[in-house]
């Protein structure tokens, strides 16, 4: 089945498309950026399904996090999130969510993207602020990640002149991508993989 | 992509769905666990579950069982953990296990850049 284009995808009846019976490896890569930056669109330029949605609601006082609660003690949190899948090899699925930026989605990071293998920060060049609140909690929770710049238009500036303007250390790969390509979206993941890759190279060297 | 309605706004609903319990057993399934049914649905079982058992003739990540039955994930896996405990699913765990905060070692990333370049 191709889903190379979304045109494609989105006009198809929603007919699922089953994993191979050996599928027995799930992972997870999330997509994390500001709202309408392009993440559902990267989901869908390398998904072999049409991007899916669901939510997930927690209980705040069930997570001890003190914080104004209402009469019957409790503060429910609802994130809703998309997600997508390459099925890598017989046993190995990557499942790829597009994560909303928002700061309530963080609360439920624990619970949700623990065992990820690594995140994408995708950005906006024209609001580049909105991506400092994903970076600090991504570093906060030791998650590895790339920087994507999904560009809209001819770049402004340079890639450096993110990198300062985030202050984004030296070692985290930076990449300019559109979101709407397949190659591209697949080139940001690689450069993912890349990353962790010569993170865990170094660590196993280490010892 | 389709937006299906998800049934949170509707605790009533949620709470015949799952008689009641609001949490289910957190480490049982991670979002990627990929679920498989043991056998075919059986008359008089919660819709569902012969929903899920059907879903999941095909390995089927509870991810996907809770976008395609509109339902929060949370549910899901309390629906879950009664298959599960009644051996009417098996659940086949990621491999990385979401308990380390560790980078995978460079085995599992080699295949993963290999998948990923086939694409």
């Amino acid at each position: 089945m191709d889903s190379t284009t979304s045109e494609l995808a989105t006009s198809e009846p929603a007919v699922r498309t089953p994993l191979a019976s050996t599928a027995s490896d799930g992972l997870k890569i999330a997509i994390v950026g500001g709202f309408g930056v392009g993440k559902t669109t990267m989901v869908r330029s390398v998904s072999e399904i049409r991007p899916l949605n669901t939510e997930e609601t927690m209980t705040r006082a069930g997570v001890g996090i003190d914080d104004a609660r209402g009469a019957d003690g409790k503060t429910t949190t609802t994130v809703a999130f998309d997600f997508g899948r390459i099925s890598l090899n017989d046993e190995m699925v990557l499942y790829l969510f597009g994560a909303p930026g928002q700061e309530r989605f963080w609360f439920l990071w624990d619970r949700l993207f623990s065992g990820t293998l690594g995140a994408v920060v995708l950005v906006d060049p024209r609001r580049l602020e909105d991506s400092w609140y994903a970076i600090d909690r991504l570093e906060h929770h030791g998650m590895p990640f790339v920087l994507a710049r999904n560009n809209f238009g001819p770049p402004e500036h340079t890639l450096e002149e993110v990198r300062d303007a985030l202050s984004l250390p030296a070692e985290i790969p930076m990449v300019d991508c559109d979101a709407r390509s397949r190659e591209s979206s697949k080139a940001v993941l690689i450069a993912l993989v890349n990353h962790l890759y010569t993170l865990s190279f170094a660590r196993e060297h280490a010892l | 992509m389709i937006r299906r309605p998800v049934d949170s706004g509707d605790p009533d609903r949620l709470y015949t769905v799952t008689n009641g319990r609001t949490r289910a057993d957190e480490d049982a399934f991670d979002l990627v666990t990929l679920i498989v049914s043991e056998c075919e649905p059986t008359p008089g079982m919660q819709s569902e579950h012969v929903r899920i058992l059907r879903m999941c003739d095909r390995p089927t990540a509870v991810v996907e069982i809770a976008a395609e039955l509109g339902l929060p994930v949370g549910v899901v896996k309390i629906l879950l953990c009664d298959l599960l405990d009644t051996g009417r699913i098996t659940a086949r765990h990621p491999r990385l296990s979401p308990r380390r905060a560790q980078l995978p070692d460079t085995e599992i990333l080699k295949q993963v850049l290999v998948g990923l370049h086939n694409l």
